[in-house]
């Protein structure tokens, strides 16, 4: 291609610029450093509105002085790819990267624009900058509607200047010119590589220049099935974790915690005892607990469990499930039922979804170096901002003397959000004097760690004379803490005002939650109760629960309109491109064929993040199946089967969002069967993977086939989160079809007997067997 | 401080700690050898899974002190060694199907899932894609849930080495 990306029609910022039209900068630099604005400037047509709310006027909680130091930084707001003398481009991602796939998405754009090959495209994670304010949350499966277009930019920007340089260089003119997997082809069989050109293109000086982007037409990276680029890494254990890090003098550290939820320390009976045992270098009560430090967390752990504590209480003391239940219940707010005509029928349920884990595999954890004048904290943070800002605030130290590193993480699903491990790190890390590796036992993770709140869900639908004429579902939660805010503190310190708590969570359950089909009157409508839990958003928030509650009773409508539950849903889905990807697994699944009892189909549908996704899901539950015995675990109805059809607008990455609609369909059949927290006198119960039956390979469904539609809007919707809801309100679904009931409790086992013998609660966490090589196979 | 010495990834190590330290925590804490994951230390999630004397072993359940000087312990960083190339044909599998997400879990998986085959491969099994109960006694978490593709990679390497 000739076309450098520079704009010859170009007029100015916001007036005159067009459609594909954006300004970029060549950033001044010793090699070739180009960026683009990143924020509302650059997204604001695509921004997911999902995530960004209305914030509160910030004058009052912001410091002007912060903000006009912050603004005036020469690189506010710019995101920045860089490329160096061997050939290879540079970025840092102001995301986290937790398994979702973003840094591979984001390689693909640079390869894109910049036409160099994907391995030669290095994406780390940036540290917290708050320069960036509210860029630099990973959440509400926004990362790739938001960086969509900067990095395009930059890098096309960057493309430009290279074929800049090689024309000055080759004597030519940039229209005889042409790039070609990170080289620059000239006439006469002239080539140039990238890394050449790459000193040469650099500027002394911040130079503004109008880029336009190609068009979709042209891609050839953009939309075409690509491996993670972390994948060698990851299968040779040389992927970096936080706990895996390095940091000299950071020896491992655990925290005794309470036996009750949030208990509190009274006193500590034999700190000196404790602090003599093996290894242990010190042990110190902080807010959460008493920390303990050592030479390995093997001998944490042993420590932790020496402790004798005078324990505070929680702030659950004595609450049991039945509690919070009737608390819900008094919360609900109240139905409107209009005056309807005489031959209106009603499907009129109420669903009760239990606590849920959103415990990753690698626990809460952070590196922390506190010295008296600065502190470095290494973690996996999803709102790195608002850690660096609070733990400066708990530090007493200036923000600009707290670094706060991005490492890769193992898994969220809404727990990195949240900074629980790095703020302790540096709690501990003040205390001892010393530096920390701080991470969570397992049991911890489950029982003291955020959950996804537990809710009910009431339900109204009525219908008359083949039309659904109202449609009314009143969600009553536990509080989800957002106190991570936007990503900037700004409105967290907002979210921790009350009122402005319950507003934000209004406000991000009216702008996530939608009702795909035509039901006449519609509200849905959230109220909470009950603050004393340490909860957060599970991936795909309030979505699973409210949509697996509107998915059951569609189905009901169908039966009393008897109609068949996937002709139903076709007739009143209101968007074409839902009732596309309902279509593509209706055909593909095969939906309708004949199937023994005991087994049945599900259909379900979910719209979000400028996409949508239809799940078909096939269940066994004949008593062969559900008795199947495994040792340790749970196995009960079994999904055989499930075909899922996915519309993000665009994928980036087909391959990796056919993984994430994977990993979101194991969530949702968790969350339908088998995952829940049992809530006893102020405590969980559940403290082990074989306690808490997140999904395993014996729960995984045989048969899986997800398909990725083509390009519809031609702008990149959000992927991280979206099949849960679809997966657990098909397999929800299949499952009272199957069973020819109504479920109305998710998961559905969380009724029956403990299939465990809870751990106890003092000590809080249980010894390490030493039994391995018994067990060895 | 009592010493331990066993073969670690082909080469003799010795360390000095207490007997009772799990193995997990001896590798990761003391000898800096990170690809074994913690999940749970209670022999359940199986991210620390690796190999002693070929077969599959959680090192968070194992004192140190159990070692004998001949045990040799592999983890994910010597798997490629002991068929003498740069990637065990089960990685080059799980590499082919795409299948980390975080990757948190996967060291541990691809480790289960060589014993896996070649406790399989023993015992007369052929590792067919029918086969659940091979995979039932696959135990290790993964909380991304990339089971399927796990599946098709331990079908695709199940022949390779
Ligand atoms: S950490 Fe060893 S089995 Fe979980
Ligand atoms: S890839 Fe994240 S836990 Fe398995």
């Amino acid at each position: 291609m000739a076309d450098n990306g520079e704009a010859g029609d170009w007029v100015g910022r916001g007036h005159g610029v067009g459609r594909r039209t954006f300004l970029g900068y060549v950033l001044a630099a010793s090699t070739l450093t180009v960026a683009a604005e990143f924020g509302e400037a650059a997204t604001a047509p695509s921004r997911a509105a999902a995530a960004i709310p209305s914030p509160p006027e910030p004058s009052e909680l912001y410091d002007l002085n912060d903000l006009l130091t912050d603004a005036t930084l020469p690189t506010a707001n710019l995101i920045s790819i860089q490329v160096h003398a061997d050939g290879t481009a540079s970025f840092a991602l102001p995301r986290a990267e937790v398994g979702q796939g973003v840094t591979t998405s984001s390689a693909m754009l640079i390869a894109e624009e910049l036409d160099l090959p994907l391995d030669r495209v290095h994406v780390t994670l940036a540290d917290a900058r708050p320069e960036l304010l509210f860029n630099q949350l990973t959440g509400g499966s926004n990362t790739t509607i938001s960086t969509y277009t900067p990095i395009r930019v930059a890098a096309t920007l960057a493309r430009g200047r290279l074929l800049a340089a090689a024309a000055e260089q080759l004597n030519a003119s940039v229209t005889e010119l042409t790039t070609k997997a990170g080289t620059v082809l000239g006439p006469g069989g002239a080539v140039v590589g990238y890394g050449e050109l790459a000193v040469k293109a650099a500027s002394p000086t911040i130079v503004p220049v109008p880029v336009t982007l190609k068009d979709a037409g042209q891609f050839t990276v953009i939309g075409t099935p690509r491996n993670r680029i972390d994948a060698l890494e990851a299968v040779t254990g040389r992927k970096q974790f936080a706990m895996d890090l390095a940091v000299p003098g950071a020896l491992p550290a655990m925290i005794c915690r309470p036996p009750t939820i949030n208990g509190t320390v009274r006193s500590v009976r034999n700190a000196d005892t404790v602090r003599a045992m093996p290894g242990i270098t010190d042990v110190v009560p902080v807010t959460t607990g008493v920390a303990v430090r050592g030479r390995t967390f093997g001998q944490c752990i042993d420590a932790v469990r020496a402790l004798d504590v005078d324990w505070g209480p929680g702030t659950e003391e004595g609450t049991s499930e039945a509690d919070v239940l009737a608390e819900l219940r008094r919360a609900e707010l109240p139905l409107v039922i209009p005056p309807l005509p005489l031959l209106t029928k009603a499907v009129d349920l109420r669903f009760t979804f239990h606590f849920a884990s959103n415990s990753a595999l690698e626990t809460n954890c952070a590196v922390a170096d506190v010295r008296p004048d600065r502190a470095e904290i290494w973690g996996s943070l999803k709102s790195p901002i608002v850690a660096q800002e609070t733990i400066a605030a708990d530090l007493g130290l200036p923000v600009s003397a707290v670094t706060v590193h991005v490492t890769q993480g193992g898994g969220s699903f809404g727990r990195k959000l949240f900074f629980d491990g790095a703020r302790e790190a540096a709690e501990v890390s003040r205390a001892t004097g010393k530096p920390v590796r701080l991470m969570w036992h397992r049991t911890d993770d489950f029982r003291q760690g955020r959950t996804h709140p537990m809710s009910l869900s009431r339900v109204r639908a009525t219908y008359t004379l083949g039309q659904v004429v109202g449609y009314e579902q009143r969600h009553t939660s536990v509080g989800t803490d957002f106190g991570h805010g936007l990503g900037e503190i700004v409105t967290a310190l907002a979210a921790k005002l009350p009122v402005g708590d319950l507003g934000f969570s209004e406000t991000i359950f009216e702008l996530t939650q939608q009702t795909p089909y035509e039901f006449g009157v519609t509200t849905q409508l959230l109220a909470e109760a009950d603050r004393g839990f340490n909860t957060g958003s599970m991936r795909n928030i309030y979505s699973p629960n409210v949509r697996t509650a509107q998915e059951l009773v569609v189905d009901q409508l169908a039966k009393g309109m008897g109609q068949d539950p996937y002709a139903f849903r076709r007739r009143f889905l209101k968007d074409a491109r839902a009732r596309a990807v309902l279509d593509a697994v209706a055909t593909a699944g095969n939906w309708g064929r004949a199937m023994p009892a005991g087994t049945a189909q599900g259909i379900a549908l979910h719209p979000e993040y400028h996409g949508v996704v239809a799940v078909l899901a096939e269940i066994d539950c004949r008593p062969p199946t559900t008795g199947r015995k495994i040792p340790d675990a749970y196995t009960g109805p079994r999904v055989t089967k499930v075909v899922c059809a996915v519309d993000v607008g665009l994928a980036v990455n087909p391959r990796g969002l056919q993984a994430q609609m994977m990993g979101g369909i194991m969530d949702g059949i968790a969350v339908a069967l088998t995952s829940s927290l049992h809530l006893e006198n102020g405590r969980f119960l559940e403290g082990s993977w074989d306690h808490y039956y997140y999904t395993r390979q014996w729960n995984s469904p045989p048969e899986l086939q997800i398909v990725v539609m083509p390009p519809t809007t031609g702008a990149p919707g959000g992927a991280g989160e979206l099949a849960v809801a679809g997966a657990m309100a098909a397999v929800a679904c299949a499952y009272g079809r199957a069973t020819g009931t109504v479920p109305t409790t998710f998961p559905v086992n969380h009724g029956e007997p403990l299939g465990f013998e809870p751990l106890p609660a003092v000590p809080p966490i249980p010894a390490s067997p030493t039994d391995g090589l018994s067990r060895v196979s | 401080m009592p010493q331990h010495t066993f073969v670690l990834n082909g080469e003799p190590v010795t360390v000095e700690v207490e007997s009772d330290v799990r193995l997990l925590w001896v590798l990761r804490d003391v000898l800096g050898v990170t690809g074994p994951k913690y999940g749970c230390g209670l022999g359940v999630c199986q991210a620390c899974t690796s190999h002693i004397n070929g077969r599959a072993f959680n090192p968070c359940c194992v004192p140190v002190g159990d070692l004998a000087p001949t045990d040799e312990v592999t983890t994910i960083e010597g798997l490629p060694a002991t068929v003498g190339k740069d990637l065990h044909p089960m990685q080059e599998a799980w590499l082919d199907a795409d299948v980390p997400q975080c990757g948190y879990c996967q060291p541990g998986q691809i480790m289960a899932a060589v014993a896996k085959v070649r406790q399989a491969r023993e015992a007369g099994h052929e590792i067919s894609g029918l086969d659940d109960a091979v995979f039932d006694e696959i135990r290790n978490i993964c909380r991304c849930g990339t089971y399927h593709r796990i599946r098709e990679a331990v079908l695709a390497a199940a022949d390779r080495f």
